[in-house]
């Protein structure tokens, strides 16, 4: 990670590489298509959804094959991310100034690594509900080769799905939420890529002196 | 009795109210099939599929009279055999003839997403609408009795329309018009019940068999298909059929807390991270240029 050139020649501070946002958006894509056609089949009166995405049919063959795409996606991210989002000693300090962190009193929150203990939440989070999504998803995707017998697996993937999938809607309210209106900057920051070094200093500060740091130590 | 096979009652995946439901009188009709009587002939099988339009299926031997294990969804109708040894060591040939039971508490239809899909009509019979189903094989996981089989090759699935083709221009099923020993019967389920009944009376009373029943299960509300049994004791002994069919829990807690919890969570959050924005504002960083407005309160 420190090999890449995070601070940018313009005072602009790399927060996400291209690859980082490639990543993200297949997954943010593949999800958003998820959510819609899941909520289509979850309620009647959310089912004219699968009518504007194409067809209830179409919605039913392709929701399963998105949940792959989804799948890879995070399977992605674990790969890019799973160090950074391992949970360090300082985290417990931070969860205990969460509300200070939600009423926006931001400097007497702990300064936060590349990312904050919230978003390791958000990434675990959608990790392992994306696992069991995959798993009871692959037991509502193929109801016919479950034999009669083990029905048990197919009343329970019913169940669960669904409980699952609100786990990730929770984590998904939030997560758009914080990225388009709560943190300015955040979301050019998965688009574009850069954020400005004022920003990275006060979301990230730790990860900001890291790279101030690297950055001097190169020169 | 053709009116009630037309109007609806219940429809699958479908918000709001049924249209016209209750208007009418409500004529329930149902299907008798005592196994005490039936000789095992399969003539019903060939006629559902006459009726039907499907050809003969590739026939499966397992050392028994059985046709194949389960029905398929171009086999709705199929008799299970069981050489059953009784206690004293006499043999006995069980056969059931299993279709749909078209549940007055239909599972299939609970646990479908399609808006009609499934359809309950007035009468009794429930059936598939196969124009309107998106092949999600959730009714399958519904069904307490493995009815419904999905086709690969439609990719929707069917099972027994207890004949509402026929049923709804006064006619009797398919399998009722073929059996040449009298087995089957339709009417209505009130009569049938009472056929039922006094058929089991007799076989208690003099054929000796003390446990002779009705198998009309309530764990779903009665069916509109119902059997006579030598021994109403052991269902499972005629090719499965289980002992309390009920639509399954998970089914139930799906459709009806799980549904309310995640409404109110997603209405909730979502009007939550609003009413955040409104009291807190964005998070401002200062010297930037996308500054936000929010006024600290």
């Amino acid at each position: 990670m420190s090999r890449e050139p995070y601070l940018l020649p313009n005072g602009r501070v790399l927060r996400y590489t291209f690859h980082e946002r490639v990543v993200h958006w297949l997954t943010g894509v593949s999800y958003l298509y998820l959510l819609f056609t899941g909520l289509a089949f979850w309620s009647p009166w959310l089912f004219w959804i699968a009518v504007v995405l194409g067809g209830d049919t179409i919605s039913r063959e392709l929701h399963p094959w998105f949940g792959l795409v989804f799948i890879v996606g995070v399977s992605l991210m674990y790969k890019m991310w799973h160090r950074q989002m391992k949970e360090t000693p300082s985290d417990k300090a931070w969860w205990a100034a969460i509300g200070h962190y939600i009423r926006n009193e931001d400097d007497q929150v702990p300064s936060a690594d590349r990312f904050n203990p919230g978003q390791k939440l958000l990434f675990w989070g959608f990790f392992w509900n994306g696992i069991l999504l995959l798993l009871s998803g692959l037991i509502l995707w193929f109801p016919q080769y479950i034999p009669w017998n083990l029905r048990f697996l197919r009343l329970a993937a019913v169940f669960l799905h669904p409980v699952f999938a609100l786990a990730t809607i929770a984590l998904f309210i939030i997560h758009v939420y914080m990225g388009t209106a709560m943190e300015r900057g955040a979301f050019g920051s998965v688009i574009r890529g850069d954020v400005s070094r004022a920003w990275a200093n006060k979301h990230h500060h730790t990860w900001y002196e890291q790279l101030l740091r690297d950055s001097a130590a190169r020169k | 009795m053709s009116q009630a096979a037309t109007e609806l009652i219940r429809i699958s995946g479908h918000a709001g109210t049924v249209p016209g439901a209750g208007l009418n009188r409500e004529f329930q009709v149902c299907k008798l099939v005592d196994t005490t009587t039936c000789i095992g002939c399969k003539a019903c099988e060939v006629a559902c599929l006459e009726w039907n339009g499907y050809t003969f299926s590739e026939t499966t031997f397992n050392n028994s009279y059985q046709t194949m294990p389960e029905t398929a969804w171009n086999y709705w109708n199929l008799i299970k055999f069981n050489e059953h040894e009784r206690e004293d060591g006499t043999l006995m040939l069980l056969m059931r003839k299993d279709q749909c039971m078209h549940c007055e508490d239909p599972g299939c239809l609970a646990a479908c997403p399609a808006e009609a899909a499934i359809v309950q009509y007035a009468n009794g019979i429930v059936d598939f609408q196969e124009a309107n189903c998106i092949g999600c094989g959730y009714c399958m996981t519904g069904c307490p009795f493995n009815i419904p089989k999905f086709s690969p090759k439609a990719r929707k699935v069917f099972k027994c329309t207890l004949c509402n083709d026929r049923v709804s221009v006064g006619l009797e099923p398919a399998c009722i018009k073929a059996c040449p020993t009298g087995c089957l019967h339709f009417g209505t389920k009130k009569e049938m019940k009472e056929l039922a009944e006094t058929r089991a009376e007799q076989l208690r009373e003099h054929s000796g068999y003390r446990e002779a029943g009705v198998y009309d299960p309530p764990g779903v509300g009665g069916t509109h298909v119902i059997y006579v049994l030598h021994d109403a004791k052991n269902p499972e002994l005629y090719g499965g059929l289980p002992k309390n069919p009920q639509v399954p829990l998970m089914v139930r807690l799906w459709k009806h807390p799980l549904k309310w919890i995640g409404n109110f969570g997603i209405i909730f959050g979502v009007v939550g991270v609003f009413i955040h924005y409104l009291r807190y504002g964005p998070k401002v960083v200062e010297g930037d240029e996308d500054k936000g407005h929010g006024a600290k309160p």
